[in-house]
């Protein structure tokens, strides 16, 4: 299981930031997603797994309003 | 690219202009000398008395700036010496305020061309405050006044001319020009321009013809954009300035301005301001493509993303989300709105999110047949004017959009009360005997559009929904239409203001966002869903009422200065969040730091981040204040409507069960197995209502309020405002 914004969700082998951006419907553009504190830069979305167990933040930017 | 619509081509409305000018009759002619600011302020405020007919020039003293910096604050200082608290809003006495700020004018920075509007509103009986772009603000500084103040109601149908290159002001009897703002903008600003290449120097306010039946008026403040040889328009929106406009038979302030320079407000370190805007322009060119599109889409681009987050008004608040948004999300925009013109509404601003959709041809009404560019529609347009009433047409929207501008309608004050009274046809609070016939089934577009012209023509029930949603519960409710309970419940104003366009059912901080702001509901004072909902940043009353003193403080400077709030966080810096980490990066710090640059680049004063918000806090607690005066400004007039807050249909909540029985059994703490969905509402409405109240307990504790509201002494003596008239509004319900 992920923890992701402390929200739980369901761990799956492979997964990647991207998966989980999908899996969460995070269409928004203007994020940061830190994985157990660590900031993963954009580029690497579609690469870098995520462990089980992992503590994932998805900071969306504040915009509009 | 979108070629199908030439920017050029449209219905122009000039050739009369001779006859209609000669028609004018001047009543009185005033010569004053114009003066450029120095270090961001003229400390002369223009004074119009329409019963009098009296034009006199008032100082501005340095404890006026001092407490209350300029924009707002000097809207509300006017205000509160103009009105006493017996005071309506249709009083000669109620004055209208427009003050630009001491940064307005500077064309560096982007975003640094607003002006504030204040007045005592029809809506909600206490000030209403307005943030407009276009060039009236910037030009009165240019002309030598910080602010323009007008009391008082004309006897005909009048103007106001200031004349800075000629120094004069004239007030003049106009009788024959229409209202209509996308008429009269350009009418005027063709007969008060010293030629074609003048028309950038001039700027035209006005409202529409509609404002004299709704309480919801608008102002439409002009600015002429020389790509495509017309008058655009930006709107002072909320709460009925253009109500008030109209009531005191205006029908038009035009200005007109020296040539437009780099440095008019005479900055005090314009290396400075010149190096800071240099910065925030080139990271709006380099990230916007990445970041939110403003240039391509303006606040357009938001609407498939509320729609993804649940967050986008669909059917008067029900629900966050709708299979037909593809039909009117950016995408749509995008191609519709003009693309390669710098849609700014100042100069100098590189976010230029004023975007336009050309080659309109209106359906119906006056203007029938007839091409007009549509200014928008932004995202609170698409939110209020289509989703929220179940129209998924981007032409009706364009049509409904069009003639509210027009006609000086405030489009989210519309938007909702028209989804009020979609839902009210729907559960048969309304039926055609009530509505004159009309039909207001979600997304009949044509009758959304005939409710406006109605308006237009002071008559039927049109004029009834210009009136807008309180006014319209207490009416059906008397009438006896329907249970009043569900009647207070889906009706989406507090203070008697309607709220914009963002579901707040699963964001506290955003009810308190909207319910505790001091004008009434909108975002503009706090937007804090994504902190609070999305991202679960703020999760304690603590931490939620920290970001409801901070946000709305920051969010209320920008007012102070004339300052436009998007360049502050609708593009940020790609290191944000790792220079800033946790809720830090929200206040977007390297935004602030330029914004304390630009404020002592242009005073010369000194500013930190501290004493910023304190600017910030003066006027924030002296509105409130006002609002006491006003018979408000305590905590009953604090409270949301229950749909801002959670389900109150059974298909409200029958829609989202999972998320709903979830968070009973797992934040409530009952098992929702074996309950009926009417108990479950019952419990989700302790619970909801209970935790608000909590919220408001932490936010009013924070601010250095009462329990009931009210700023403490030490509030006022701590921002200096401690005058003895505004102890005298506190000190009786300090006990």
């Amino acid at each position: 299981m992920l923890q992701v914004n402390d929200a739980p969700l369901p761990y799956e082998p492979g997964m990647t930031v991207r998966d989980i951006l999908k899996r969460k419907n995070y269409i928004w553009r203007m994020i940061a997603v830190f994985v157990d504190g660590e900031l993963v830069p954009k580029a690497k979305y579609d690469t870098r797994q995520v462990p089980d167990g992992a503590d994932v933040k998805v900071i969306h930017q504040i915009a509009g309003g | 690219m979108s070629v199908a619509y030439d920017p050029k081509v449209r219905t122009t409305y000039t050739d009369d202009v001779p006859r209609l000018r000669a028609a004018h009759n001047v009543l009185l002619e005033v010569p004053f000398t114009a003066s450029l600011p120095d270090r961001g302020y003229t400390r002369r405020t223009l004074f119009i008395d329409l019963d009098t007919m009296t034009v006199k020039e008032k100082p501005i003293t340095e404890e006026m700036i001092d407490v209350f910096t300029g924009g707002r604050g000097f809207g509300l200082y006017y205000l509160w010496h103009a009105i006493t608290p017996q005071t309506k809003w249709n009083d000669p006495d109620n004055t209208l305020v427009i003050s630009p700020g001491p940064i307005s004018g500077n064309p560096q920075y982007a975003g640094s061309g607003k002006s504030l509007v204040v007045t005592l509103s029809p809506m909600t009986g206490i000030p209403i405050d307005c943030n407009v772009g276009g060039y009236f603000g910037p030009f009165l500084k240019f002309c030598g006044f910080d602010a323009l103040e007008i009391r008082g109601k004309a006897r005909n149908e009048t103007i106001v001319v200031i004349d800075g290159p000629r120094g004069m002001i004239t007030i003049e009897e106009a009788p024959e020009e229409t209202t209509d703002s996308h008429i009269a903008a350009e009418l005027f600003t063709h007969m008060y321009a010293d030629g074609p290449k003048d028309f950038v120097n001039v700027a035209v306010v006005s409202a529409g013809k509609a404002a004299e039946s709704a309480y919801m008026g608008c102002l439409n403040f002009s600015w002429y954009d020389p790509k495509r040889g017309a008058v655009r328009l930006k709107q002072a929106g909320r709460g009925g300035t253009g109500t008030v406009f109209r009531d005191k038979k205006l029908k038009a302030l035009v200005i007109r301005s020296q040539k437009m320079g780099s440095n008019l407000n005479n900055a005090a370190d314009l290396p400075t301001v010149i190096k800071v805007g240099k910065n925030i322009n080139q990271e709006i060119h380099d990230h916007d493509d990445e970041q939110c599109r403003m240039r391509r889409q303006g606040t357009a681009h938001l609407v498939e993303t509320m729609d993804a987050y649940d967050l986008l008004p669909v059917h008067n608040f029900q629900y966050g989300k709708h299979p037909d948004t593809p039909k009117i999300d950016s995408t749509v925009w995008d191609k519709r709105f003009t693309q390669g013109i710098p849609d700014r509404c100042w100069y100098g601003c590189g976010m230029a999110c004023s975007k336009a959709a050309d080659g309109h041809v209106v359906r119906t009404g006056p203007y029938k047949g007839d091409i007009v560019t549509v200014d928008g529609p932004e995202y609170e347009n698409v939110g209020g004017l289509a989703s929220n009433c179940g129209l998924f047409d981007p032409d009706w929207l364009l049509e409904v959009n069009f003639y509210c501008d027009t006609y000086g309608i405030d489009t989210i004050s519309y938007g909702t009360a028209c989804a009020f009274v979609m839902e009210c046809w729907e559960k048969g609070i309304l039926n055609a005997e009530r509505t004159g016939g009309l039909d207001l089934t979600w997304g009949n577009g044509e009758s959304e559009v005939e409710l406006l012209h109605q308006m237009w023509r002071g008559e039927g029930f049109g004029v009834t929904v210009g009136k807008g949603v309180r006014f319209m519960q207490n009416l059906f409710i008397k009438n006896g239409w329907g249970d009043p309970q569900y009647i207070r419940d889906i009706g989406m104003q507090i203070k008697g203001l309607e709220i914009s366009q963002y579901m707040s059912k699963e964001s506290l901080a955003q009810q308190g966002g909207y319910a505790l702001a001091n004008k009434g509901p909108q975002h503009d004072e706090a937007w804090l869903i994504f902190m609070d909902m999305v991202n679960n940043q703020i999760p304690t009353f603590e931490d939620k009422a920290e970001a409801l003193h901070y946000f709305p403080l920051f969010r209320t400077w920008f007012g102070l200065q004339g300052l436009c709030k998007l360049p502050w966080n609708d593009i940020e810096p790609p290191d944000n969040h790792e220079k800033y980490p946790g809720p830090e990066a929200a206040k977007v710090p390297a935004h602030v730091d330029n914004y304390l640059a630009l404020y002592t680049g242009i005073t010369g004063k000194p500013l930190d981040r501290k004493s910023l918000i304190e600017q910030s806090e003066s006027v924030y607690n002296f509105q409130r204040v006002f609002n006491l005066r006003m018979g408000q400004g305590v905590r009953e007039f604090d409270m949301p409507p229950y749909r801002a807050v959670g389900p109150v249909t059974k298909e409200e909540y029958e829609s989202r069960a999972e998320r709903y029985d979830g968070q009973l059994k797992d934040i409530v703490g009952v098992d929702p197995a074996g309950k009926t969905t009417e108990e479950k509402m019952a419990l989700h409405r302790e619970w909801r209502m209970g935790r608000y109240n909590q919220l408001v307990d932490a936010v009013y504790k924070r601010r250095g309020w009462t329990p009931n509201g009210v700023p403490t002494m030490e509030t006022l003596k701590k921002f200096k405002i401690d005058f003895p008239d505004v102890v005298a509004v506190v000190r009786p319900h300090l006990g």
